[in-house]
C-alpha cells in the first residue's frame, strides 16, 4: 500500500567529501584480518561521456560475505555471519576517476526459490552531475554461475561484459584469508571501469515496481 | 526557468525523480547515460543493505553549531531542523542514519574546491549525522545556510539548501536529496531544485517554518519529512525468498 509521494532525488553535488567521506563514514577496505574468504580487490575507472574520469563521483557498495549471506535481519537463512563483515563500502573516486577496495569474493545469493544469482556486488554511484544514483552490479569473470545469473540474462547480450570485472593475470593472488604482513600486490585484482556515458556505456538497472 | 532538454531517463517514479539529463544542470550533460535502464526484479541483494548496520553515530554528531570541536558556536541563525522518515506507506523508518552537509551561514563549504569570497567559520564544518528514533524521528540543530554562487550559468545561486543521505533499511530505499527552505525567492531559478519533474514533488522538497519547533530566546524551527522508496515489509513474504528454505533448497543449485 502505497500512497505517500517519496522524496525527490538530488544530486550529492560536488563538496560531500567533508560528509560522506570522513575517516568513519569512507570505507575502501571492507575486510579485517579476520574475515573469511579469497580477499580480491577491485579497481576501475568511473568514466563521463568525453571519456574523462570523472574525478567526483561516489561508489557505494553492498555485498554477502563469501556464505553468501547478507548482514540484514532480513537475511534470515540459516548461513554463518562473519561478525567483522559488513558487507558495506564507501569509495570515492580519485582526480582521475580511479576507484579502489579491497573485499572478499562473495558466495552465491538466491534469486527465487529455485535458481541462484551468480556472486556480484550490488553498486551505487552517485555523482555531481547525478541528479539520482546510479544502480549497477559488478560480477566476475572466472566464477561458473555468471553465465547463468538471471538478472545478466535479462541484459542484452551485448552489454552483459559492462557488468563483469575481469581478473587481472598479471596478479596472481592466493585463496587465503588476509594477513597484514602479506604483501597487497598479491591479491587477487579484477578490473572494471563504469562508463556514465557513450561507448561501452555501463549497464544501469531500474528496480522493479515492488 | 527557461525551456532545457529534458531526457527520458528515469530511475524510480518520473512523477517524482528527476532524469538524468536535465541539460540547465549542465553537469548532467556528459554524465547522464543515454541506454535505457533494464528493468530488474528486487532481489535478496536490494531488499537487504547497510542500513540497519552502519551506526557509528554520537549525540555531538547532530549539533552542528557545535560539533567543529573548537569549544565555539557557529556563527549565524540557530535553526532547529526536524522532522520523520518514513516509508511510502506512512511507516516509520527507524534507527537509520541521516548524513547532513551544508554551507555555512556566508554560503560557504569548507570544501577546499570551494573557493568563492565568502568567509569560513572556524567553528563550523558543516557536516552532521544522526540516527532517527523509534518514531522515524530526527533532530539537527544547525545555522540558517547562505545561498552561494556556482559557474552553471551567469549569475547562477544555490537556493539554501541542506545535502541529506539516507540508507533506509534497504538497498533499494537509497536516497541523497536537499532540503529547501520555504520562501527562498532562488527556488524558481535553480535548475537542481527544478529538476524535480512536478510541483508535488518539488514542494516536497521543501522544508516548513514550524513555530511550534521553535525554541524560545534559542533557535527557529523548520519541519521537514522525507519518504523513502522500497520494499514494504510485506515484500519477502510475497516473493518466498525469505527463510531457510531457500538456501537448503537442493533446486537451487
Amino acid at each position: 500500500m502505497k500512497h505517500l509521494t517519496l522524496t525527490a532525488s538530488q544530486t550529492v553535488g560536488p563538496f560531500f567529501h567533508d560528509c560522506l567521506m570522513r575517516t568513519d563514514a569512507a570505507c575502501d577496505m571492507l575486510i579485517s584480518d579476520t574475515t573469511e574468504g579469497q580477499r580480491i580487490r577491485i579497481e576501475g575507472r568511473v568514466i563521463d561521456g568525453d571519456g574523462a574520469g570523472v574525478p567526483d563521483a561516489v561508489l557505494e557498495v553492498w555485498q554477502a560475505n563469501r556464505h553468501g549471506r547478507y548482514n540484514h535481519p532480513s537475511d534470515e537463512r540459516d548461513l554463518p555471519l562473519d561478525p567483522g563483515f559488513t558487507g558495506y563500502g564507501r569509495i570515492a573516486t580519485q582526480d582521475d576517476g580511479k576507484f579502489c577496495f579491497t573485499t572478499i569474493k562473495p558466495g552465491a545469493v538466491p534469486f527465487d526459490r529455485r535458481r541462484l544469482q551468480a556472486p556480484h556486488i550490488a553498486v551505487a554511484v552517485l555523482g555531481r552531475g547525478l541528479l539520482n544514483h546510479l544502480y549497477t552490479r559488478i560480477y566476475f569473470d572466472d566464477e561458473t554461475l555468471t553465465a547463468s545469473d538471471p538478472i545478466l540474462q535479462r541484459v542484452p547480450t551485448e552489454r552483459r561484459a559492462t557488468l563483469i570485472a575481469r581478473r587481472d593475470s598479471s596478479h596472481p593472488g592466493r585463496e587465503a584469508v588476509y594477513r597484514p604482513d602479506v604483501a597487497p600486490q598479491r591479491d587477487v585484482v579484477y578490473r572494471i571501469d563504469i562508463v556514465l556515458q557513450g561507448a561501452n556505456e555501463t549497464v544501469f538497472f531500474e528496480l522493479a515496481a515492488r | 526557468m527557461s525551456t532545457t532538454t529534458i531526457g527520458d531517463i528515469v530511475r524510480g517514479d518520473a512523477e517524482v525523480f528527476p532524469p538524468y539529463l536535465y541539460e540547465a544542470y549542465r553537469s548532467t550533460i556528459r554524465r547522464a547515460p543515454t541506454c535505457a535502464l533494464v528493468e530488474v526484479p528486487l532481489t535478496l541483494s536490494e531488499l537487504t543493505g547497510p542500513g540497519p548496520v552502519i551506526s557509528a553515530v554520537t549525540p555531538e554528531d547532530a549539533d552542528l553549531t557545535r560539533n567543529a570541536g573548537t569549544g565555539g558556536e557557529a556563527m549565524g541563525q540557530r535553526i532547529i531542523v526536524t522532522g520523520r522518515v518514513l516509508d511510502a506507506s506512512g511507516a516509520p523508518v527507524k534507527n537509520t542514519l541521516i548524513e547532513v552537509w551544508q554551507a555555512n551561514s556566508a554560503g560557504r563549504y569548507i570544501h577546499r574546491r570551494d573557493q568563492w569570497p565568502a568567509p569560513l567559520d572556524p567553528n563550523f564544518l558543516g557536516i552532521g549525522r544522526c540516527k532517527t528514533n523509534d518514531a522515524g524521528e530526527y533532530r539537527f540543530l544547525t545555522v540558517m545556510p547562505g545561498a552561494y554562487p556556482w559557474r552553471n550559468h551567469p549569475n547562477a545561486w544555490r537556493p539554501a539548501h541542506i545535502h541529506f543521505s539516507l540508507f533506509g533499511n534497504a538497498w533499494a530505499s537509497r536516497l541523497v536529496t536537499q532540503m529547501y527552505f520555504a520562501g527562498d525567492p532562488l527556488l524558481p531559478l535553480d535548475p537542481i531544485f527544478n529538476s524535480a519533474p512536478t510541483e508535488r514533488a518539488r514542494q516536497a522538497m521543501i522544508a516548513a517554518y514550524a513555530h511550534d519547533v521553535t525554541e524560545p530566546e534559542w533557535a527557529l524551527g523548520w519541519r521537514w519529512d522525507i519518504v523513502l522508496d522500497g520494499p514494504d515489509a510485506t515484500t519477502f513474504e510475497d516473493r518466498e525468498i525469505r527463510g531457510q528454505t531457500l538456501g537448503s533448497d537442493p533446486r537451487g543449485v
